[in-house]
């Protein structure tokens, strides 16, 4: 069935099979190798756009010559992650901002009660001391030579 | 079908196989939640290709379909995760 297809296509999908699948293979080492998350955010994107539109633009090619017709069908699929692979990584970095956020203000004290940091839960906060003790530790900070 | 084109899909079957492997690592050892959630959105991706390379294999074009579904639920997982992860719920 594939000997219908001419050889310069053959090569040209076998091309664009490589090159995509090796962009993505590099994309996951560098979310493998990178230091901290926001860097490691960026590697995997080179799999999610020109992995896969090279892969992708090799199937339309494959089919459109394997069935004399023209295949568009696998557009859907790269203008599909086009669109939701940005929204994808915002929400990420926003939810990893936050949480730092969250965590930084939880280790200063001024925090909503009851809040447990998930780096560190062996420190967890306390609704609140009793009244004698918090107006005891008030005083001696005010009049620290008593 | 050329010697270069099975090859070419058999390199590129092993290279998304691989990927899929190094982003469970990071998936395993993510000191953060977020790493995590990072390491599931890029393995779908991974397998969206792969079933997108074994549709060209096998010449039959219903793996485009599960191709699309994989990516349509895997945007939904990760989104949802994200959102839950921000706020602690995901339905308001």
């Amino acid at each position: 069935m594939s000997a219908e297809i001419p050889l310069w296509v053959q090569w040209l999908v076998g091309l664009f099979l490589v090159v995509g699948s090796s962009f993505a293979l590099i994309g996951t080492i560098g979310l493998l190798r990178l230091k901290s998350f926001y860097q490691r955010v960026h590697a995997p994107t080179l799999g999610s756009t020109l992995g896969t539109w090279l892969t992708v633009g090799a199937s339309m090619l494959f089919f459109s010559f394997l069935q004399h017709r023209p295949v568009l069908l696998e557009l859907l699929l790269g203008v599909f992650l086009y669109l939701t692979a940005p929204v994808t990584s915002i929400l990420l970095v926003r939810a990893a901002i936050v949480r730092e956020r969250r965590a930084s203000m939880a280790r200063h004290e001024d925090v909503p009660t009851g809040y447990t940091d998930p780096e560190h839960p062996e420190e967890e906060r306390r609704p609140g001391l009793p009244a004698g003790e918090a107006a005891e530790g008030q005083a001696s900070l005010q009049h620290p030579a008593r | 079908m050329s010697g270069f084109l099975t090859f070419a899909i058999f390199y590129a079957l092993v290279a998304l196989a691989l990927a899929a492997i190094i982003t469970s690592v990071r998936l395993i050892i993510g000191p953060s939640a977020q790493d995590r959630v990072l390491a599931l959105d890029c393995l779908y991706i991974c397998a969206m290709l792969f079933l997108v390379v074994l549709g060209i294999r096998y010449e039959h074009h219903r793996y485009f379909d599960i191709a699309l579904l994989i990516a349509l639920f895997g945007f939904v997982g990760s989104v949802s995760a994200a959102k839950f992860l921000i706020r602690g719920e995901v339905i308001e």
